[in-house]
């Protein structure tokens, strides 16, 4: 029903230009909490006002996931207090938050991937039920798909699973933003493009520009600073969960928020030390893409790292994959000389072992080494796992606690050590930085870096182009084949996209 | 799309085997007699089908089946009052597990496998040897003879027209299996959990009900044993129907499907094919096997 939901929008917007002019959607006084030992949040005050983009931002582990739990009722503060409309709240919860207008799309996927489009709508709209439920909600999200996303190919029908990872994300975003009964006032999007392509993060950001014009607020969290600086009107930085900086996005650049969050020094180091490798060594993979028909093929020798770029989803994955499958059973069209290892992209599903310490999922992959006659030398799993927790820095007190006790960057490096610490000459990287914070990210290009000059070779898929800048040579994906094979000094992000819209001629 | 079709096709092949050995099976006669216990299988299948949208698995249903049998051919014949009161009992004690279930955490194959050892004792002190009798009003249901299409299949059609509108095209069917899908996100958006999980484990219980109440009408006398067979029948079917253990997927119209594939391969094709009666549970088995081995082959070539 585009119509009723075209009513509700205008009066809510004319309620609060009439009576509201800078109020605060939402304010937080001295928020504190604690877990356990850990202090996550220490005395935040943190507000956000009718009609604008608040832009957070900070290392994984900051405390920014902790204070968009609170605005989103989903944690209480141990002290400090919350007010929204300028009206204290004292039992705030989800529900409340919600009949206040309130919501989040939270990191982690939250689609029930056995239903369609439509009956995941259904769940965040208590009010779409009885006689024709089903037309109604697969109208509501189908246009709002249409006004975010415009040529999204999503049907209502779909069943979430059967998505992509970045439709599922397309359609978590669009049902965020779909209205019934409770009214829409802010909206937090946490790292909202981290599975999104160049082209439909832009559709969403300026979806966000138009949405906070017409009065209603955003809190955008982003690893992608560029995005914050071009899209926020204020920014707040946070640190060891306090904040450290906060103010106009303008007043803002590239480095001072950088240098803000706490994070290692610009990426200018890359490029120069790219431009110094001494040429490359013996070959370690020749492969075509099943859908190949003409005669590019990807090579990489040893010491290099190979860049996979093109919009997400086509065929980068598969080549990774049909690769790392080439190496323990002959595949026809792929050559692979070396033993490989596979850094997982959606490291939930595909990468950690949920149950285990963090020595064991970095040790599994390495276990011939660590055996001791029968069994597995704890011994020597332990300093394996010692050895990368200097090596790679990651922040625990303990290697034996259970992976999961990890921020999610620490437990990307250590599915990285487990790829670096294995007899793998060849590491295939699956767009693995996806929603890492920068000083994590460029901790791990050094080692990535450093690693290749050690001889090993490195194949990297990634959505973000500024990583390319790791890579010698960037082959751009369509379609499940390779339009384009770019140096790394001809690289421009222009040539990609042009590669990655143009005919695949 | 194949995925979908397969248990219709299962059970259209099973059919076809059964036409080919026996081309005079095939008649209104000959399908009321080979789907004379499809009627209680598939009830029981949906029962099994409910809690397994909600990642949880019921072993008791077959022991709480042969108790309901056991009530249905006393209590429910001689004072039918207290023979109502016990069944609806039994579905409250349903859900109640669900409630334990879902509050203390527990797992729900420990807490139903001993429950099926509690409906045991409760059935043989109900019936302490084979025999009874069921009401005459049950009887006569199950003895219904339509014209032309014979009763079992009848039945059959308006369960999983039933369930499936239920379960499938209703608003609190999608949060009935969202529950199963992505629990998580449910509590987010403000559903309750315990409150689903009860649903899912009061509808095992009716349908359970039914299904005890279907078998005696069937039978006309119960036996604290007559159901023990049904709780492994039962998780078949859901997985022949294209169902899947975690994960809220499942399918009504899959699941009776499934029942009537088994209750067909049960025993009709291997009487037809000339297996001694000794070797047809492992012939059953092996049925089993080579269905679901499809099945993950054709799911597997769809990805």
């Amino acid at each position: 029903m585009p119509e009723v939901r075209a009513d509700i929008v205008t009066l809510d917007g004319a309620e609060k230009h009439f009576g509201a002019a800078n109020m605060d959607i939402i304010r937080l006084d001295g928020a504190e909490k604690h877990f356990g030992a850990v202090r996550a949040l220490a005395g935040v005050d943190f507000h956000v006002r009718a009609g604008e983009c608040v832009g957070l931002v900070g290392h994984n582990g900051a405390g920014k996931s902790t204070l968009m739990h609170m605005v989103a009722g989903t944690l209480m503060p141990d002290s400090g207090r919350i007010a929204v409309r300028g009206g204290i709240e004292n039992n705030y919860s989800v529900p409340r938050a919600l009949e206040l207008g309130i919501r989040c799309v939270f990191q982690e996927l939250s689609l029930c991937p056995n239903l369609s489009v439509a009956e995941n709508t259904r769940i965040n709209h208590a009010s779409l039920s009885g006689f024709g439920w089903r037309r109604k909600a697969a109208d509501l999200i189908a246009a709002k798909l249409d006004e975010i996303f415009p040529d999204h190919s999503i049907s209502a029908d779909d069943i979430a699973g059967d998505l992509s990872i970045g439709r599922r994300q397309m359609v978590e975003v669009a049902r965020a933003f779909t209205v019934t009964q409770d009214p829409l006032e802010l909206v937090i999007l946490d790292e909202p493009t981290s599975s999104l392509d160049a082209h439909t993060a832009g559709q969403l950001l300026s979806f966000v520009r138009r949405f906070v014009a017409s009065g209603k607020s955003c809190i955008l969290i982003s690893h992608l600073l560029g995005e914050v600086l071009g899209n926020a009107d204020r920014i707040v930085v946070m640190r060891d969960g306090k904040i450290v900086a906060s103010g106009a996005a303008n007043a803002f650049d590239r480095d001072r928020l950088v240098t803000a969050m706490g994070g290692a020094e610009a990426r200018e180091k890359a490029v120069a030390e790219t431009a110094s490798r001494p040429e490359a060594g013996p070959l370690r993979v020749r492969a075509r893409p099943a859908r190949q028909d003409d005669g590019k093929e990807l090579v990489a020798h040893a010491g290099e790292i190979i860049g996979l770029a093109g919009l997400a989803g086509h065929g980068q994955t598969d080549l990774l994959l049909a690769i790392f499958a080439a190496a323990s059973r002959a595949k026809a069209g792929i050559e692979v000389t070396a033993p490989v290892a596979l850094v997982a992209g959606d490291r939930q599903s595909d990468g950690i072992f949920p149950q285990w310490s963090i020595a064991q999922n970095i040790g599994v992959r390495s276990l011939a080494r660590l055996r001791n006659g029968l069994l597995i030398s704890p011994q020597r799993e332990a300093e394996l796992a010692e050895f990368w927790r200097k090596k790679i820095g990651i922040r625990t007190p303990d290697m034996n606690n259970n992976i999961f006790s990890l921020s999610g960057g620490n437990q990307q490096k250590a599915l990285f050590a487990r790829a670096l610490g294995s007899d793998a000459k060849i590491v295939l990287m699956d767009d693995p930085m996806r929603g890492v914070d920068i000083g994590t990210k460029l901790e791990v290009y050094d080692l990535v870096r450093e690693e290749a000059r050690n001889g090993r070779t490195f194949l990297w898929y990634t959505t973000e182009t500024e990583e390319l800048d790791n890579c010698d040579h960037i082959h751009v994906f369509k379609n499940g084949r390779i339009v384009a094979n770019l140096r790394r000094d001809e690289l421009t992000e222009e040539k990609i996209i042009q590669s990655s819209f143009g005919d695949a001629a | 799309m194949l995925r979908s079709l397969l248990p219709a096709l299962s059970l259209v092949l099973v059919l076809l085997a059964i036409a080919w050995l026996n081309p005079r099976a095939i008649s209104y006669f000959g399908f009321s007699l080979m789907l004379n216990l499809a009627i209680p299988i598939a009830l029981a299948t949906i029962a099994q089908m409910f809690v397994i949208a909600g990642n949880e698995l019921d072993l008791s249903i077959g022991t709480f089946v042969g108790f309901v049998g056991c009530v249905t051919a006393t209590w429910l014949k001689d004072a039918p009052l207290i023979g109502v009161l016990i069944l609806l009992g039994s579905i409250g004690v349903y859900a109640l597990l669900g409630a334990l279930i879902h509050l203390r955490n527990l797992p729900s194959i420990v807490v139903t496998l001993g429950m099926s050892f509690v409906w045991q004792g409760l059935a043989i002190l109900v019936l302490p040897k084979p025999g009874g009798k069921a009401p005459d009003w049950l009887l006569s249901l199950m003895a219904f003879k339509p014209p032309l299409v014979p009763f079992p299949i009848i039945a059959a059609l308006l369960i999983a027209a039933v369930v499936h509108f239920g379960l499938m095209r209703t608003s609190y069917g999608v949060i009935l299996r969202g529950s199963g899908g992505n629990a998580a996100a449910l509590e987010r958006a403000g559903w309750s959990l315990l409150r689903t999980k009860i649903a899912l484990f009061a509808l095992t219980g009716f349908f359970g009900v039914l299904s005890g109440m279907a078998l005696i009408g069937i039978t006309t006398s119960a036996d604290a044993n007559i159901g023990n067979g049904y709780t492994l029948l039962s998780i078949a079917g859901v997985i022949l129907g294209g169902g899947e253990f975690v994960g809220g997927r499942v399918s009504p119209i899959g699941a009776v499907l499934g029942a009537l594939t088994l209750a067909l391969a049960a025993s009709p094709l291997l009487t037809f094919m000339h297996i001694p009666p000794d070797w047809q549970v492992a012939a059953n088995g092996a049925i089993l096997i080579i269905v679901l081995a499809a099945r993950v082959l054709i799911s597997r070539r769809e990805r």
